[in-house]
């Protein structure tokens, strides 16, 4: 606890730090995963392709591509920016099939009533699929979000600064409080992100919140993503 | 007035849903397309407004070739109604009735002003407008399905099989509101169903359509009972059994209708 609270100011410009570098991952993988799931779940034959060829960029470990990114984008060794831009590809990694299985999930009924109203393509697609993909895309973003903040400490070992710090460091110094103090601001930036999520839902899709036994379901498949999320 | 002339859809599987198909639909008037499934009934209702294209041949309304229409512009200004409602599960009650005037550019407040007396022409109480869909039950999701088709005050109102997922009950006073509305409002309304109760119910004019969107017949529904044109319009109709084969009985000096099995159902009047 000494170690924490000569070191308090450290710690929080740690996690702002790791925050800023976390958002527009998240973001910009959000944003570029919808027309790519899109297009997936358009056109059925490049549904299989685009999402193996997508889910296998996930699997890349992650210290190698940070180190490549200098090489493929031409920015500095230390610039944060390739940590950013190696977030958002396994971002999109993860967010594609969402997207896809989203978009995929609105009632065909629903579409069909929607162009026989008199939508057009575009107006149906804003205003009748996205919002109604809404739940599934939420679901994929928390997962993201996770997944997104703890891989983000990795960018402390190839120099772009990040809770991954107090890792690095704690270690080599044997201070079990800074490792410690590094896990548990990890996980609080995790819920946080998590909560925002949930209550950016509830005012986005006021609709979409259930009677109690559904909602129960849900709320236990998403935890169950998250978990399955967080330990890939 | 809706014409088809000569219209065949065939799918890119290879179906045939419609084959040649020519029939003059009335306006003013409840037009019942009525078989069994796979007769091609849908098609022809999506055919009207353009959700499936003719592979050839021309539907005309008011003379004018839908072909040359905008589909967009056509759909909005051609009321439709679905089975299952196809509500917008995202939309409260008032913005599903409101949505097509709202497209086609009214404002969102009058819009939704005119939605309010639309729910009362529908017999839904006002109280239901801000709910979700699924907040209703099948009947009243099912009467916000209607109000929606009316929204835009359509000559013409396309309905798919809008009563098939709700109780008999309910499906009675839908029926029965449906009458109401088409007199009162003078719609051009074409109703698809595979129940021959319902077309007999609702049709001033009943099409009977055999697969691939043959027409065994086209009538009023006395005209069809009294002269089926053939032995499959009779069977399809059931004109030679149950209670469409009336009998009359003469109990003491009343005529008595019974049916095929001798159950009484009247009393004939003088």
């Amino acid at each position: 606890m000494r170690w924490l609270e000569s070191n308090l100011g450290l710690v929080w410009d740690l996690m702002l730090t790791h925050m800023s570098l976390c958002i527009p991952p998240i973001i910009i993988g959000f944003l570029i995963s919808i027309p790519i799931g899109w297009i997936a779940n358009r056109y059925r034959l490049t549904r299989g392709v685009i999402l193996v060829v997508l889910g296998l960029l996930y699997t890349i470990p992650s210290i190698p591509l940070f180190i490549f990114m200098p090489l493929i984008l031409g920015t500095p060794q230390l610039s944060s920016l390739n940590v950013v831009v190696a977030l958002t590809i396994y971002a999109v990694a993860l967010m594609v099939r969402s997207a896809s299985d989203g978009l995929g999930s609105v009632d065909k009924d629903v579409l069909q009533a929607a162009s026989a109203m008199g939508y057009s393509g575009w107006q149906r697609f804003w205003r009748v699929e996205l919002p109604l993909s809404g739940p599934v895309l939420l679901a994929g973003l928390r997962v993201v979000s996770a997944s997104t903040v703890s891989l983000a400490t990795i960018g402390s070992v190839i120099g772009v600064t990040s809770l991954g710090y107090l890792f690095i460091n704690g270690l080599q110094r044997r201070i079990p409080a800074e490792v410690l103090t590094g896990i548990v601001s990890v996980l609080l930036i995790a819920v946080v992100f998590d909560l925002l999520l949930v209550l950016l839902g509830r005012l986005v899709l006021p609709w979409s919140r259930r009677d109690r036994s559904v909602r129960a379901k849900t709320v236990a498949r998403s935890r169950t993503a998250v978990l399955t999320g967080a330990g890939s | 007035m809706i014409e088809f002339r000569s219209v065949t859809k065939q799918f890119p599987d290879g179906t045939v849903a419609v084959d040649a198909f020519d029939l003059a639909i009335p306006p003013r008037k409840t037009t019942v397309l009525v078989g069994s499934s796979g007769c091609g009934k849908t098609t022809l209702l999506r055919m009207i407004n353009r959700m499936i294209d003719p592979s050839s041949g021309h539907i005309l309304i008011d003379g004018e070739d839908t072909g040359s229409l905008e589909p967009v512009k056509l759909r909005r200004r051609i009321g439709y109604v679905m089975q299952n409602s196809g509500l917008m599960p995202h939309r409260k009650v008032i913005d599903n009735v409101a949505t097509v005037p709202i497209l086609g550019g009214v404002p969102k407040k009058q819009a939704r002003d005119d939605a309010m007396k639309l729910l009362d022409t529908v017999g839904l109480d006002r109280s239901l407008a801000l709910k979700y869909p699924r907040q209703l039950s099948g009947g009243q999701q099912q009467r916000v399905g209607v109000a929606r088709g009316l929204a835009a005050d359509p000559n013409i109102l396309l309905m798919d099989e809008p009563f098939g997922a709700v109780d008999p009950i309910v499906r009675a006073e839908l029926q029965q509101e449906t009458i109401r509305l088409q007199e009162g409002l003078g719609k051009t309304v074409v109703f698809v169903t595979h129940d021959i109760d319902e077309a007999f119910l609702l049709g001033h004019q009943v099409v009977i359509l055999q697969k691939g969107g043959h027409i065994a017949q086209v009538g009023t529904p006395a005209e069809i009972l009294a002269h089926p044109a053939n032995d499959f319009v009779a069977s399809f109709v059931g004109a030679d059994r149950g209670k469409r084969a009336l009998r009359i009985q003469r109990v003491g000096d009343r005529d008595v209708v019974v049916d095929e099995n001798g159950t009484p159902t009247g009393v004939l009047q003088p």
